[in-house]
C-alpha cells in the first residue's frame, strides 16, 4: 500500500493525516473529558452526553446568528461568549437532569444507561422540533478562515489549530480543577468512599450535582468547538457517543491521562488508515482493534489500582 | 419459596393460555392479512425479548448488541432467499446472471466464497443457529472469563453492533449495503409473498415462539435458572460455592443470541427484506426496552412488551411521527424510574392480588395454596 508514493510524499501524507487526526482527537478529548468525569468518577453511564454536546453547538449557532444580526462589528469575538454560554446552558441542563433523574439511580448503573438513552431520544426530538431536522452550520469569523503554510505540501487549517489550542486549555483547566482545587478534592473523595466523605462533612449530593453539571458543561464546550469544524444536526451527537465511550473505557475509566492517550491513539489510527482505505473500513478496523485490546486488557490502558 | 414441580404454576398457566388464545385464535380471526403480517413482524422482536429475559432478567447481563444476533440470523436467511431469487433465469438482464443484483451493480462478477454454501437450506438453517451462537460464544468467552461485566460489557456489545453495521453498510458488494437485501421471493420454490403464505408463515412463527417459550421456561425451572438468579444477586457467593460463573453467563448470553437469531430469520421471511437498520445500536437498545416494558423477569411479560411497544410505535408514528420519539424516550425513563419490573410487575402488584382475592372468596373453604404466586414470575 505504500508502493506508489515517494518518501517525501509519504511524509507529507502522514503529517496531513496526522493533523486531521489531531482535530478528531480534539473532538474526542473534549467529549471524553466530560464523559470521563461522569462515567469514570461517578459511574453513571450518560448516553445523552452527545445531546448535551449538541446543545452547546446549537447555543453557539444561535449566538453567532445574534452577533451577525445585531453586532456585526464584534463578530470576530462571538465565539468566546458562545463558549461560555454553551458551558452554562449544558451545565444547567445537566444539573437539572441530575436532580430529576440521575440521583435516583446511582445504585443501578445499567438503568441509568436506559434512562439517559430515553432522555437522549427526547432531546433529539426536541432539537428537531425547535431547530428543524436540517443540519446547521456556523459562519466562521474572518480570522479563523484560511490555512497556515508550513511547507509546500503541508498546510494546516487555522480553525483546526484553534480547536486544538482550546482542547489543550480546557484539558489543563479540568485537570487543575479536579486535582488542585478544594472542590476537586471533594469530588475525588466522594468517588472513593461516599459514606466516609459524607461523614467528614462533605455534602455528597451537592458534589454529585456539580460534578454532573461540570461534565455536561464540558460537553457543551465540546459542541461549541465542534461547530468550528463541522455542521450540527439533531442526531449528530449520537454518531459520536459510542466512540467516546470506547475512548473512555479504552483509556481506563477514572484516569484523565488514560483518556487523553486513548483518544490520541484511536483518532490517529483512524485518520491514518482513512487515507489508505475507505473511511468505513478504517473505522471498522480501528474499532475492532480497540475491542480486541479491551478483550485482552479489560481494565483499559491506564488503570488505577484501587482496592474494592 | 416453593420450587414448583409442575412446568407452569397457576398464574403462568393463565398467561400461557391467554397468550396462546390471542396468538393462535383471536388475532388470526380478527385481523386482515396486512395487520397479521405486522403482528408477525412484532413477534420477531418477541424472540429477542425472550432471550433478553434469560440473559438480562435472570442472568443480569445487559447486552446492547442483540441487534447483532438478530441481524446475523436475518442475514443468513436473507442470503438463502436472495440466492434463490437471483437464479440465472431471473437475472438474465445482468452482466453476470445468477448472482444477486447488488453484486452486479457493484461490479462483482462471481459469487463470493462465503455465499456459496447458502444455496443449501439445511446449511442455512444450521447457520442461523450456529453463526450467532458461535459469535456470542467468542464474545462471551472473551469477556466473562476475564470477569468483565455490567456496564463495560454493555458498552462493548454496543461497539460490536456499531462495527457490524458499518461493515455491512461499507461492504456494499457483498451485503447489499444500506439498502440491505430486498426483493426476496421464494423459499424452495414456494412463494412467500402472497396472502396465504403470510398466514402460514405467521403460524410457523407462533409455533416457533412457543417452542422457544418452552425452552426458556425449562431453563428457568431447572437448577440452571436458579443459579442464574443467584449469580445476578450475589455473583461472588456463587463463585465461592464452586460454580463457574463465567460458563453460566456464556450459556445465557448464547441462548439469548440464538433466540434473537431465530427472530431475525423469521423477520426476513415475514417482512421480505433485511437491512442494516435492524442491526445497529439504536434498534439494539430498542429491543432492550421491549423487555424492560414487559418485565425483565417475566417470559410472557416480555412477549407482551414486544407486541405492545411495537404496536404503539406503528400507530403513533403513523399519526404523530413527532410524538413517537418523545413517547419512546418517556417510556424508557418511566420504566426505569417508576416501574422497574415492567407491565408484569404492575400486573403482579395490582391485578393479580385482586384476582386471587376473588378466587379465594369464591371458594373460601377450598384448600387453595396462595404460595404459588410468590414465585416472582407473574403471568403477564
Amino acid at each position: 500500500m505504500f508502493g506508489d508514493y515517494s518518501l517525501g510524499d509519504l511524509g507529507s501524507i502522514f503529517v496531513m493525516q496526522g493533523f486531521a487526526g489531531l482535530i478528531l482527537f480534539s473532538v474526542y478529548v473534549l467529549m471524553a473529558l466530560g464523559l470521563a468525569i461522569i462515567f469514570g468518577q461517578m459511574g453513571v453511564i450518560n448516553m445523552a452526553h452527545g445531546e448535551f454536546m449538541i446543545l452547546g453547538a446549537y447555543v453557539t449557532w444561535m449566538t453567532s446568528n445574534l452577533f451577525q444580526t445585531y453586532m456585526p462589528s464584534l463578530f470576530g469575538g462571538y465565539f468566546f461568549l458562545a463558549m461560555i454560554l454553551a458551558f452554562v446552558a449544558s451545565g444547567a441542563l445537566g444539573m437539572l437532569v441530575e436532580w430529576v433523574l440521575i440521583r435516583h439511580l446511582y445504585k443501578r448503573p445499567l438503568d441509568t444507561l436506559l434512562a439517559t438513552w430515553g432522555l437522549s431520544l427526547m432531546l433529539q426530538q426536541a432539537y428537531r422540533s425547535v431547530f428543524g431536522a436540517r443540519e446547521v452550520g456556523v459562519e466562521l469569523p474572518q480570522w479563523m478562515l484560511g490555512s497556515l503554510h508550513v511547507t509546500d505540501s503541508i498546510e494546516v487549517p487555522i480553525n483546526g489549530v484553534f480547536v486544538m489550542c482550546l482542547t489543550v486549555l480546557i484539558t489543563i483547566s479540568v485537570a487543575y480543577v479536579l486535582y488542585m482545587s478544594r472542590w476537586g478534592r471533594q469530588v475525588r473523595a466522594v468517588v472513593q468512599n461516599r459514606i466516609m466523605a459524607g461523614a467528614v462533612g462533605i455534602n455528597t449530593e451537592k458534589v454529585d450535582r456539580y460534578t454532573f453539571g461540570l461534565g455536561c458543561g464540558i460537553a457543551g464546550v465540546a459542541g461549541s468547538a465542534f461547530t468550528m469544524i463541522g455542521s450540527t444536526g439533531p442526531t449528530s451527537g449520537q454518531l459520536y457517543i459510542v466512540d467516546t465511550f470506547l475512548v473512555v473505557v479504552f483509556g481506563g475509566a477514572a484516569s484523565l491521562l488514560g483518556t487523553i492517550a486513548s483518544a490520541f491513539s484511536i483518532s490517529q489510527t483512524q485518520s491514518t488508515l482513512e487515507f489508505f482505505m475507505s473511511g468505513s473500513m478504517a473505522k471498522v478496523l480501528t474499532l475492532l482493534a480497540v475491542v480486541g485490546i479491551l478483550m485482552l486488557r479489560p481494565q483499559g490502558l491506564f488503570a488505577l489500582k484501587v482496592r474494592k | 419459596m416453593i420450587i414448583n414441580s409442575r412446568f407452569f404454576n397457576r398464574s403462568e398457566l393463565t398467561g400461557f393460555v391467554v397468550l396462546a388464545a390471542v396468538l393462535f385464535v383471536i388475532l388470526p380471526l380478527s385481523l386482515d392479512v396486512f395487520r397479521l403480517n405486522l403482528v408477525a413482524k412484532y413477534l420477531t422482536y418477541a424472540f429477542v425479548a425472550l432471550g433478553l429475559v434469560l440473559c438480562w432478567g435472570y442472568g443480569g447481563i445487559l447486552s446492547l448488541g442483540q441487534g447483532v444476533f438478530f441481524g446475523l440470523g436475518g442475514y443468513c436467511m436473507a442470503m438463502f432467499l436472495k440466492l434463490e431469487a437471483s437464479s440465472v433465469e431471473n437475472t438474465k438482464i445482468q452482466s453476470t446472471p445468477g448472482i444477486p443484483d447488488f453484486m452486479d451493480w457493484n461490479q462483482i462478477t462471481s459469487l463470493p466464497l462465503f455465499w456459496q454454501p447458502f444455496h443449501s437450506l439445511t446449511f442455512t438453517i444450521l447457520a442461523i443457529i450456529l453463526v450467532p451462537g458461535l459469535f456470542a460464544l467468542i464474545i462471551g468467552t472473551a469477556m466473562f472469563k476475564r470477569r468483565v461485566g455490567g456496564t463495560y460489557f454493555a458498552i462493548i456489545t454496543q461497539a460490536v453492533a456499531a462495527i457490524l453495521t458499518i461493515l455491512i453498510v461499507g461492504q456494499q458488494g457483498y451485503t447489499g449495503g444500506i439498502n440491505g437485501m430486498t426483493d426476496l421471493r421464494t423459499l424452495k420454490g414456494w412463494d412467500i409473498r402472497p396472502d396465504h403464505a403470510k398466514v402460514i408463515l405467521y403460524f410457523v412463527e407462533v409455533v416457533l415462539l412457543f417452542a422457544c417459550i418452552g425452552i426458556a421456561q425449562f431453563i428457568r425451572l431447572t437448577k440452571l435458572g436458579r443459579i442464574l438468579v443467584a449469580m445476578r444477586e450475589q455473583e461472588d457467593r456463587v463463585r465461592f460455592s464452586g460454580y463457574s460463573v463465567a460458563n453460566f453467563k456464556i450459556f445465557a448470553f448464547c441462548m439469548a443470541a440464538v433466540f434473537a437469531a431465530i427472530g431475525g430469520a423469521m423477520f426476513a421471511l415475514n417482512v421480505g427484506f433485511m437491512s442494516p437498520s435492524f442491526v445497529g445500536i439504536v434498534p439494539s437498545i430498542e429491543m432492550v426496552i421491549y423487555t424492560a416494558v414487559g418485565g425483565r423477569m417475566s417470559i410472557f411479560g416480555a412477549i407482551w412488551g414486544a407486541i405492545l411497544v411495537n404496536f404503539a410505535k406503528t400507530s403513533l408514528s403513523e399519526s404523530f411521527p413527532q410524538l413517537w420519539l418523545f413517547g419512546l424516550g418517556a417510556l424508557f425513563i418511566a420504566v426505569v424510574l417508576a416501574f422497574p419490573n415492567g407491565l408484569s410487575g404492575l400486573w403482579a402488584d395490582y391485578v393479580q392480588p385482586r384476582i386471587d382475592r376473588l378466587f379465594a372468596s369464591r371458594k373460601a373453604k377450598a384448600d387453595w395454596n396462595g404460595n404459588s404466586v410468590a414465585d416472582g414470575a407473574p403471568a403477564e
